[in-house]
């Protein structure tokens, strides 16, 4: 027969398995030894991890093929029902669309602006310790508590920001904040600015201060202007801080609940509603429990296929060396 | 595998995570009364857990041990929600308490329908029968009686005289035709005519529900529930009644953003006479004087209006109480404590200290609030009930009720898409 060579096959009676040599199959039993080992401390944390972790999230997926009330086990089957419902659902769609607009809003105002603070609080500025404590604060308060404080600051007529802008003749600017649905997306994004820019401030202050000074130096006594230095200099070796923490907000952004529920719990009628918001919704106020969990599978493909494809496109970079695998060489 | 050590603590480690799990997953435990040496233990659960109701409850519950020595009470208390998320959990697993709080309605009703639920009818005669009839309708299921109330309310217009007097209104709007006018007037006289509280959807659905009453009629709300069909032109015309109060924008400034009873809220804006009127239940004027100053003298109570045309009337009511079912198998005891709770006695007790509305008519005398005199007037002379709908419906249906409604007060949703959506789930929940 003309059979093509392929390299690698050992079928054939001319292929007959070369016996290993010695050495070789000591490191077989090496490496297995070596992987028992390795198995047998991961396997209270893997059990763990299986039990907590990838259990439930096998069991949303599974109950989101099912009509289900949260009692008992599901079992009126539907199919893709639930996710042919999610995809007609203007509330989800608007989720979707309200959860872009946030990311984006986050990329192109908050992460920029907390950049600025950084660069600025990084220059010999008296009291600059103060400032950053100042403007990290926020971060450290919790959600609820931001909810409840700027649900006061902002509400219409007596709130402190419509006394403020009265104050100063700009009174009509004010009045609507939380309350309108025009408004209400605008106002969210303020308070989340006002509370998360401080936290990236602090990573790119980070990643500023592992910047040797010699290279600015360098590149000023070579002529370049501040821009050019921070242009060509900073803002290259700040970069994987910056993907960090990029990857950070989008993260943030779709998994948005707390906020939102304390401040508007998503409305008014369902302006400011989250996939998160909506899942809560349906799960714990409705019982639809196997709607609510197609909903979260779906917030957890979206937060998936962002975090797998940052990794492999954006942090690849970043990622090198820090994994490890079984050959120990860091690949 | 060479390490034993290491494979136990895996096993350890995965006996505590099934058991954390176990744990999660059942979540409750069965009621574990009984007999024992001639006492029989008898649970309650209730959601008494703020005072003075808690330590009123308590003493009462003393002095029924005392009358009858051979019994113990064993208090559960538990916080509203989390009673709700229990008692779910509970009537799943098909073991109640003996004694539990109830709201009647469309929940009781479920658990009915299990088996789990002891029918009263018989064993709390006649004392049930003397008991005020609004009150005890929403734990009568099918000509039986499941419940025994302790308390009774309905919603209406909680208004300001003082307000309506500068308005140049002499007497409470009787037509919803009157109301509006009532409502124009008070906006003409610079003053905001309603409070609301658009960020709790529930506040908003008293209007809708009271106005399907007041046009489609009470059995038709019945009926509608049963044929998982909301689509009725009774219930489009109710929303176009709600369509048309909103159009006069009689809320007050910023209401689609505002709570219920935080300090710039629905509550205290009529507490504070920023807003003329609001549509609550009994509980309003303690809710006005503690989010807000609250407004004394000049607070006074209207039922809601007649919509001409309508099949409803004026004097059918919507609200809802409390009360107590027991289990199934639940001793004689605990119908002896239900008899016990809803006598004369206990009822003017529980009036005075507790400020709820008597079920009991001869407790009457114990009413000493003037707001909740009328109230009580109001409730007498009831022609109808309607429970509130998040309780008489399931609770999807309850809430997208609520979110429909709450998108035609927004203007998002026209009266025919409210009916449609509630329709919609309805039909899901089958």
């Amino acid at each position: 027969m003309t059979s093509t060579y392929l390299p690698g096959t050992r079928s054939g009676p001319d292929a007959a398995p070369q016996p290993l040599p010695r050495a070789g199959r000591a490191r077989t039993r090496r490496r297995l030894l070596h992987w028992l080992t390795a198995m047998g401390f991961q396997l209270p944390a893997l059990v763990l991890f299986g039990v907590l972790v990838l259990l439930p999230i096998l069991f949303a997926l599974y109950a989101s093929f099912f009509r289900w009330g949260g009692f008992g086990m599901p079992s009126d089957y539907t199919g893709t029902d639930n996710f042919t419902r999610l995809f007609q659902d203007d509330v989800f769609l608007g989720d979707l669309w309200r959860c872009l607009l946030l990311v984006v809003l986050s990329l192109a105002l908050q992460l920029p602006f907390a950049l600025a603070m950084a660069v600025l609080l990084n220059q010999r500025i008296r009291g600059r310790a103060v400032y950053r404590m100042l403007f990290f604060a926020p971060y450290v308060l919790s959600e609820a508590i931001t909810g409840v404080l700027f649900g006061m600051i902002f509400a219409p007529g007596d709130g402190l920001a419509d006394h403020l802008l009265s104050d100063i003749g700009l009174g009509a600017l004010g009045g609507k904040w939380f309350s309108d649905p025009s408004t209400v997306m605008a106002t969210l994004f303020l308070v989340m600015t006002w509370k998360y820019f401080g936290f990236h401030m602090m990573l790119y202050l980070a990643g500023l201060q592992s910047i040797p000074a010699e290279l600015t130096e360098a590149a000023t006594v070579d002529g370049a202007s501040p821009w050019q230095r921070f242009r060509h200099v900073t803002l290259p070796l700040l970069a994987p801080t910056l993907r960090i923490s990029v990857f950070l907000s989008v993260i943030g952004s779709i998994q948005l609940f707390d906020l939102v529920w304390v401040v508007t719990a998503g409305g008014p009628d369902h302006h400011s509603e989250t996939m998160a918001v909506t899942m809560f919704q349906y799960g714990f106020k409705r019982y639809q429990v196997g709607y609510a969990s197609a909903i979260s599978v779906a917030m957890f493909a979206v937060s998936l296929v962002f975090a797998l494809a940052y990794q492999r496109f954006v942090l690849r970079r970043d990622l090198a060396g820090a994994t490890t695998n079984m050959r120990g060489d860091g690949a | 595998m060479g390490d034993p050590a290491l494979s136990r603590r895996g096993f350890l480690a995965a006996t505590a995570a099934a058991g954390l799990g176990m744990t999660a997953l059942s979540g409750c435990g069965g009621s574990d009364s009984g007999t024992s040496g001639g006492i029989t233990t008898v649970e309650w659960w209730n959601i008494s857990t703020t005072e003075p109701a808690k330590g009123v409850w308590a003493s009462l519950a003393k002095k029924f041990e005392a009358q009858n020595p051979k019994v113990k009470l064993k208090i559960v208390q538990l916080e509203n929600d989390a009673y709700k998320t229990k008692m779910t959990a509970l009537t799943a697993s098909g073991k109640l308490p003996d004694i539990f709080h109830t709201w009647g309605g469309g929940v009781l009703q479920q658990q009915v329908d299990a088996g789990l639920v002891k029918d009263l009818t018989d064993s709390t005669k006649p004392g049930a029968d003397g008991l005020l009839p609004v009150a005890k309708q929403a734990y009568i299921l099918d000509n039986k009686t499941y419940g025994i109330p302790f308390d009774i309310g309905m919603v209406g217009f909680w208004y300001n005289k003082a307000l309506f007097k500068r308005a140049g209104i002499s007497a409470p709007p009787a037509t919803w035709s009157g109301f509006l006018d009532a409502v124009k007037k008070l906006k003409a006289a610079g003053v905001t005519p309603l409070a609301l509280a658009g960020k709790e959807s529930w506040t908003g659905m008293y209007y809708w529900a009271y106005l399907a009453m007041r046009t489609a009629g009470i059995d038709a709300l019945k009926k509608a529930n049963d044929d998982k069909d909301f689509t009725g032109a009774g219930f489009v015309e109710a929303g176009q009644h709600l369509k048309d109060l909103v159009a006069l924008q009689p809320f007050q400034k910023g209401f689609l953003g505002a709570a219920y009873s935080t300090p710039t809220g629905q509550a205290a804006s009529v507490g504070n006479a920023k807003a003329a009127m609001e549509l609550m239940g009994q509980w309003a004027p303690s809710v006005e004087a503690d989010a807000g100053k609250g407004i004394g003298a000049d607070l006074g109570f209207f039922p809601f209006p007649a919509v001409e045309g309508g099949k409803g009337t004026v004097t059918e009511v919507f609200g809802g109480g409390g009360g107590h079912a027991l289990r199934a198998d639940a001793p004689q005891a605990a119908v002896d404590f239900l008899k016990f709770f809803a006598s004369e006695t206990t009822d003017a007790e529980l009036v005075k200290k507790t400020s709820v509305l008597p079920v009991v008519p001869a407790a009457e005398s114990a009413l000493t609030d003037a707001n909740l005199k009328l109230v009580q007037a109001q409730l007498k002379a009831a022609t109808g009930f309607q429970l509130y709908l998040d309780q008489a419906y399931a609770p999807a249906v309850g809430q997208q009720v609520n979110d429909s409604v709450a998108g035609l007060i927004a203007g998002s949703k026209s009266p025919a898409d409210v009916t449609q959506a509630i329709t919609k789930t309805a039909k899901e929940e089958q």
